[in-house]
This record gives C-alpha cells, sequence and structure tokens, in this order.
C-alpha cells in the first residue's frame, strides 16, 4: 500500500469513503518460514517468486519458452521482467492479443518437446481458450492413447479478487476447470508456496493451469529459497493442526482461514487449517482423514457457492466421513453473483466474520 | 478499469522502450563503419525519422481520393493447373520429375484409398462399424501434397486426409483396426472412426473438433524452427474449418512469429450441407492469406501435379524464408460428409455423380499414364482385383481381433493413473465382476489384473 502509515490510521477512523478504504485488503497476509535445508533465500514478493522460478527453468531447459500478451518487456504483472534480455527473444515472446492462440499454440509448442509457458493476461480471459484446453489439451493423451501428449504445457493466470478489479479482473475460475479430467489446476497461498508449486506443474508431464493469486504479487513477501525446489501436486498442507474442526481452503482465502483459526482459538475453539493447493486432482485422504479426526469440516472459497470446487469436496467428504461428522459441511463462499461488483466487494466477499459465524454454528450444532 | 489503468501502465512502458530502441538506432545508423554504406544501414533498419510510432509498422501512401475497396471487383485468385481433365499438361516445363515407380505408387495410392473407403463405407452401413467418412475426389489434394513433403513433417489433418497416411505408408489394417476400434488401434478404441494417429508417420491423431489444430501447428513450427531440424509442419483444414476463430488465430501467429507452416486449405465446397457462398463472400480462403501477411497459392486441387508442384515449392519458400504458406486447393467433395449424411437432402446426386465420371484426380493421372505408357487396361483391371483383395483380407482379419481390456479407459488420462482413478477403476472392476452377465465380455481382451 502507498498510503503512509500514520495517514492511514486517521483515515479509517474519520473517513468512510470507499475511495480510501478500497486501499485496505480483506486478509492478513501470513508470513511462512522457509525451508532451512533449502539454503540462503532472498525477500521477495509473489511477482518476483514467480518471475526467479521461470528464470531458472529458462536456465535449466533450453527448450523452455515463455510467451502470451505482453510478456515481452516483462509482463502487465512485471512476472517476466528481464527474462527476454537475459535468455533471448525467441524464448520470451509477445504473442498476438488471442487467448485461444496461445493456448493454442502452447499445445502445438509441447507436442513437437517444448517446455511451453503460457500466460493468460487474466484468469477472466481464458475463456476463449477454453475449447483448447478442455476438448483439446486435457484430451491429448488419452484420444491419442498416448501417442501424442502436451505435458509440457503449462498455463499461468492472475487470479482472484484484488479489491477493485470488478467482474473482469476478479474472479476465480478454476471450478469451470475442475470438470475437466486430464489438466491440473495448482492455486499458490504465498511466494515460497508459489515457487515450489510452479516449478512442479513445469515439471510435471501433464498440461497444468496454474492461478497466481494477483492480490499477492506485491504484498506477500517471504524468505523465499534462491534455488530450485519442487512441492509435490495433489498433496494438502495441514498448515496447523487442530481438534475441533476442519478449515479448507485455497490461495488468498487461506490467510482468511488463518486468521479466523486465531479468532477462534480465542474461543477455545482449536481449528485445523489446511490449504488444499491443487485443486485437480485434489488430495482427497488428507482432507477426509482431518475431517475423520475433527468431525467438521468448513470450505471456504471467493468463488460462488454453487458449482464451486467446495461443492465436490462437501460432496465426497459427506460420503466418506458421513460416520464421523458432528455436524453438517459448510461453506462460506461467494454469493451466486458475478463476482466481484465493483462497489460491494465488501459485502461480497466470504470474510473472516462470514466464516467465524459460520464456525460457531458447527460447533453448536 | 484496472485493464486500462495497466495498459496505460504497459504504453507508457512501450513508449519508453520504443524511445530508446530508435534512439539506440539513431545511434547505431549514424555511428555506422564506412566499410557498409549508409544506404544499406538505412535499408535495414527502419525509417524512423518518418515513422510514427502509434500508426503501425506497415506505412501506405497518403491518398486524397476517398475509395472503398470492393472485393467483389478484384479479379479473382488464378487457380494453378498442370494436368487438365484429358490428362495432358499444357505447360511442359511443369511436369514434375517423377519416375514410373512414383506414378504408379501415387496411382495406386489413391485408387486403394477409393477401395478402402467403399468397403468401409458399405461396413458400417451393415452395422459392423459404428461411423465412416470417405474421402471421394479428394485423392490428389493427399497424395499430392505428402508426395512434396519429407516423411518426417509432422501433419495436423482435420478428418479427410487418409490418403496423406496410405502415402506415408500407414497400412490398410491399422485404417481398419482404428474403425473397429480393437485393441490393435492407434487410439485403442477410445474415439470414433477415422480418428487415426500415428508417431512413426508423424501423423498427430486426429480429434473431431474442427480447427483447433490450426494454431496447434504453429506452435509446431515454432519448436521445429528453433530446433533447427529443417522439418516444417503441413496443416489440412476445409474451408469450412476456415470460418472457425482458430483458423484465424493459427494464420495471424504464423505470420506473426514467422514459422515454417504450410496451411492447406481443401476447399472442397462443401461443409456438411453448407455450401461456400454460406461460408465466406470474399475469394475463398486464398484472399485471406494477404490479409495476414502471408505467402499464398491457389490450385486445382483435382490436380496431382499441381498440388504436387505447389507443396513443394511452399515447403522450400517455407524453410528458407522461415515463414508460413497457404495454399487453398480447389476440389469436390464427392461422398456424402460422413455415414450420417445423406446428401441428396441438399444436392443433386446426379450431378455429382456425372461431375465425378467426367473428371476426377485419379482419372487424370490414368489417362496420363496410359500415355505415358506405364499403365494399361491390362494393369487397371489386375489392380482393381488385387486392390480389392487386399482389403477384403485386411478387413476380415482385423473384425475378428478384440477390443482393448476395460481397464483400457481409465489409462492416460493423466501421464499417470491417479489414485482417483485407480480407485474408480476398482469399483468398475468389482461392479463388472459381479454384473457379468450384462456386459459382452467376449468382446474384449482380458485386464493383466
Amino acid at each position: 500500500m502507498n498510503l503512509p502509515i500514520h495517514r492511514l490510521i486517521t483515515t479509517v477512523s474519520t473517513c468512510s469513503s470507499f475511495f480510501l478504504r478500497r486501499r485496505l485488503a480483506h486478509f492478513t497476509f501470513f508470513k511462512d518460514k522457509p525451508d532451512p535445508s533449502h539454503g540462503p533465500t532472498k525477500e521477495m514478493n509473489l511477482c518476483q517468486t514467480i518471475q526467479n522460478a521461470l528464470g531458472i527453468t529458462l536456465g535449466n531447459d533450453h527448450t523452455a519458452i515463455i510467451f502470451g500478451e505482453d510478456v515481452a518487456f516483462g509482463g502487465v504483472f512485471r512476472c517476466t521482467a528481464d527474462l527476454r534480455s537475459k535468455y533471448g527473444a525467441d524464448r520470451v515472446f509477445n504473442t498476438p492479443l488471442c487467448e485461444q492462440g496461445i493456448v493454442a499454440f502452447g499445445i502445438g509448442a509441447a507436442v513437437a518437446g517444448t517446455t511451453a509457458i503460457a500466460e493468460i493476461q487474466f484468469a477472466d480471459y481464458i475463456f476463449p481458450a477454453y475449447d483448447q484446453i478442455v476438448n483439446e489439451a486435457a484430451k491429448y493423451r488419452y484420444r491419442s492413447q498416448n501417442l501424442f501428449n502436451c505435458g509440457r504445457l503449462t498455463i499461468r493466470a492472475p487470479w482472484g479478487a484484488v479489491g477493485h478489479g470488478a467482474l473482469y479482473h476478479s474472479q476465480s475460475p478454476e471450478a469451470q476447470f475442475l470438470h475437466t479430467p486430464g489438466i491440473k489446476v495448482v492455486i499458490p497461498r504465498s511466494a515460497i508456496q508459489a515457487k515450489g508449486l510452479l516449478l512442479s506443474c513445469i515439471k510435471d508431464d501433464n498440461p497444468c493451469i496454474f492461478f497466481e493469486p494477483k492480490i499477492l504479487y506485491r504484498s506477500a513477501k517471504e524468505d523465499v529459497p534462491l534455488k530450485e525446489y519442487t512441492i509435490p501436486l495433489s498433496k494438502a498442507e495441514i498448515i496447523s493442526e487442530g481438534s475441533d474442526v476442519t478449515l479448507v481452503s485455497w490461495g488468498t482465502q487461506v490467510h482468511v482461514i488463518r486468521e479466523v483459526a486465531q479468532m477462534a482459538a480465542k474461543d477455545n475453539i482449536s481449528c485445523e487449517v489446511i490449504d488444499l493447493r491443487t485443486i485437480l486432482p485434489w488430495d482427497i485422504d488428507t482432507i477426509c482423514q482431518s475431517v475423520s479426526k475433527t468431525g467438521r469440516l468448513l470450505i471456504s472459497h471467493e468463488a460462488p457457492i454453487t458449482g464451486g470446487v467446495g461443492a465436490e469436496i462437501a460432496a465426497t467428504v459427506s460420503k466418506e466421513c458421513f460416520l464421523n461428522l458432528e455436524a453438517p459441511i459448510e461453506r462460506v463462499c461467494g454469493y451466486d453473483i458475478h463476482p466481484i461488483p465493483h462497489v460491494f466487494e465488501p459485502f461480497y466477499f466470504p470474510s473472516k466474520w462470514r466464516c467465524l459465524e459460520v464456525l460457531k454454528r458447527m460447533l453448536n450444532f | 478499469m484496472f485493464r486500462v489503468y495497466s495498459n496505460t501502465r504497459v504504453i507508457y512502458g512501450l513508449c519508453r522502450a520504443l524511445n530508446n530502441q530508435i534512439s539506440k538506432r539513431y545511434q547505431s545508423s549514424s555511428s555506422s563503419s564506412t566499410t557498409t554504406t549508409a544506404a544499406a544501414n538505412v535499408a535495414l533498419e527502419p525509417n524512423v525519422s518518418k515513422m510514427s510510432m502509434f500508426s503501425g509498422h506497415i506505412k501506405g501512401a497518403i491518398t486524397n481520393n476517398l475509395e472503398f475497396i470492393r472485393p467483389e471487383n478484384i479479379t479473382p485468385i488464378s487457380m494453378y493447373q498442370v494436368l487438365d481433365s484429358d490428362g495432358s499438361i499444357k505447360e511442359k516445363s511443369h511436369t514434375p520429375d517423377f519416375t514410373d515407380e512414383d506414378l504408379i505408387k501415387m496411382y495406386k495410392d489413391m485408387t486403394l484409398l477409393n477401395v478402402l473407403d467403399r468397403i468401409l463405407y458399405e461396413s458400417q452401413r451393415q452395422g459392423r462399424i459404428s461411423f465412416y467418412m470417405t474421402n471421394f475426389g479428394e485423392e490428389a489434394t493427399h497424395i499430392g501434397s505428402a508426395a512434396a513433403l519429407n516423411a518426417k513433417d509432422l501433419v495436423y489433418g482435420q478428418y479427410r486426409e487418409a490418403g496423406v497416411l496410405m502415402y506415408r505408408g500407414f497400412k490398410l489394417h491399422e485404417f481398419i483396426d482404428q474403425c473397429f476400434g480393437n485393441a490393435r488401434s492407434s487410439c485403442k478404441g477410445v474415439q470414433m472412426p477415422v480418428h487415426y494417429g500415428s508417431t512413426d508417420l508423424s501423423f498427430v491423431t486426429i480429434s473431431s473438433t474442427l480447427a483447433t489444430q490450426m494454431p496447434q501447428a504453429v506452435g509446431s513450427a515454432y519448436a521445429y524452427k528453433r530446433a533447427q531440424n529443417g522439418l516444417c509442419v503441413v496443416c489440412y483444414f476445409g474451408e469450412g474449418a476456415a470460418s472457425e476463430g482458430d483458423a484465424h488465430a493459427a494464420l495471424n501467429f504464423a505470420a506473426t512469429l514467422e514459422v515454417p507452416v504450410i496451411f492447406f486449405c481443401r476447399n472442397n465446397g462443401y461443409a456438411i450441407s453448407t455450401t461456400t457462398v454460406d461460408q465466406y463472400r470474399g475469394d475463398g480462403i486464398a484472399s485471406r492469406g494477404a490479409g495476414y501477411g502471408m505467402a499464398t497459392t491457389r490450385v486445382d486441387g483435382n490436380d496431382l501435379f499441381a498440388v504436387y508442384n505447389a507443396t513443394k515449392a511452399a515447403r522450400e519458400l517455407a524453410l528458407n524464408e522461415m515463414r508460413p504458406v497457404l495454399i487453398e486447393a480447389m476440389t469436390l467433395r464427392v461422398g456424402h460428409h460422413s455415414t450420417s449424411d445423406d446428401s441428396s437432402a441438399y444436392r443433386s446426386i446426379d450431378e455429382v455423380r456425372s461431375r465425378d465420371k467426367r473428371d476426377n484426380p485419379s482419372l487424370r493421372v490414368r489417362k496420363y499414364m496410359y500415355n505415358r505408357g506405364c499403365w494399361n487396361e491390362e494393369k487397371e483391371e489386375q489392380w482393381t482385383k488385387d486392390s480389392q483383395k487386399m482389403v477384403m483380407e485386411a478387413f476380415a482379419n482385423c473384425e475378428k481381433t478384440k477390443r482393448a481390456p476395460i481397464s483400457t479407459m481409465f489409462e492416460n488420462i493423466y501421464d499417470k493413473m491417479e489414485p482417483h482413478l485407480q480407485r474408480q477403476m476398482k469399483e468398475m472392476k468389482e461392479h463388472v465382476r459381479q454384473n457379468h452377465d450384462h456386459f459382452p465380455l467376449s468382446l474384449y481382451e482380458q485386464s493383466s489384473t
């Protein structure tokens, strides 16, 4: 944020102007500590970390290319800054403005043996490429029974609420891809996580979609290990253990539920906080094991509730853990309106207050 | 709002970057060494003194006359022909350098494809395979182009290019296996008939979605350009598929990224029942090439030699100049769109038949070969018998072959079988085991587990 701290405090207490309020994020960023075995670190925000991961890839894999709209000068979020000058114009380049072309080009490059990293400027604009993702990329290996595949394709896109993105710069469309066998969908909550998960996606021999929470690009600063490391896909992370209720989320919303857990702890409610990390294929076992222990599950995501990823998790867990459940599974999500109406964002949000309210309801069931 | 803001930042950044570039170029121009002339330097660099950064890089003259280009007044692009309907060649210098063996191979491929099509079409009518698409009338587009390519040039097809596979050596039983969907099928029965694929023959597996292969071909061509392997990519598509957004994406990407891809359009006059008058109003697909900045030509798709010459020249152009080429081959879809189509509903079958009888690609080649003396009535009769026999034998063998084990349907969703799929496969097998009477298990090979 650009406002100096002292002005911020007076502003909050005296001024109800939306214009000033909009700079306050809806969450508190929880910094993680790096794995000490990963060696020296550098303070980096999410965007610098992505740049770092992409640089490592370009350095190690001579076939790797990065392409999309505006990536040459560094990208609208600066995630590809300096890569073109360092690795060459044939490896980091602009394409015409056409998402279906970008993804399809990436598929073809991957088919011919290239590590293809496609950037879609905003997840909201991924839909022209939906046919290529669902009918082509996802099916490539299956329909040819492994004669051909596009496993070396990774698609990156900025994702989720940013405070003022309104209807076309705020979407979190992971549910639209959950229903597509054959691709993997990954969403990191932080810089340290993003590096490991992105490198895993790039190395994974299946087409992957990597959604980057754009609100974290600048604000999510952590001490990120400089060396190359991966974080396994399809493995949820239990961030903090607990015994009364399991809280599951991904991306930015993980920080909301972490805060909810802290608030609940004051009322002696012990929360187990889980970051799902990979949406597809998702880690059924970790979630179910946790709910078998706690008996309660609260899933929270920014995307609208109906047909969201939470619905899939709720249905599976209710079957696998039916006899362990102490309360119905709850989902605290966006409403079934278009995410996110500009001036109404504070009301749309599955905020910590909404989550806390639901959590208490579950405990009093 | 955000996008506008970031775009403003983008434009600002671009302005700065461009300014830096321009001033750098000015510096290099003005400080050029005495060994290169000033004229040569100016020719290599953009004329920055007249360049306005906001009006694009293609500069036309200023005019004070207001004119609308009326495309209907522009002469249509000519159609290149070598071999006419009588099997004679007007421009002898354009005769391709084929040996008798080359010609006989190509002719046999064209006619064997016809026999295969007839038998498989019939077999669908008899309920022995579920679906089929014939290639009647378009044999020259397949064989002529395939013959001009390197065997390793990567081919992306639409669905009516079986002759390319035939030319490259796909065996009869491989075609038929795929149509039966048996265990030997290139896709193990996962896709409908005619969705062939082969890594050995560099032919990417067909998918039913139209034009999706086109921008993919550009991506592969970019990979080949970087690999500097001397290969190009060929992408076949129909005039109907050319209306899809993916086609526009492909042509634009190929031209801007300067990749060695040949876009080969089979304009056969029909997209199922839709004729070209409902598909486009411009001068076919060829007229679009210039709009993309792409080298383009139009050929007589029923002329094996013209197709061959054009493809050969296109390949050289693409690889020597590292740029895409568009070929529009004018032909006719003689058969129905597929076994699900009865084209008498929208066109006169008699007209199509009589036109095909008067002039078809194989007939032209046969006439030429008769004149040349490398083929005759006797050989034609013998070949008619032989080709029929070959296909029937392959067919009988393929029909007996079992389908792949049912576990196949869970394989290759991902590179490894994920836990949830392993669980679901186990469930399915258990269900089948307990209800085996309800399933036609004898048609399938046994699972290994």
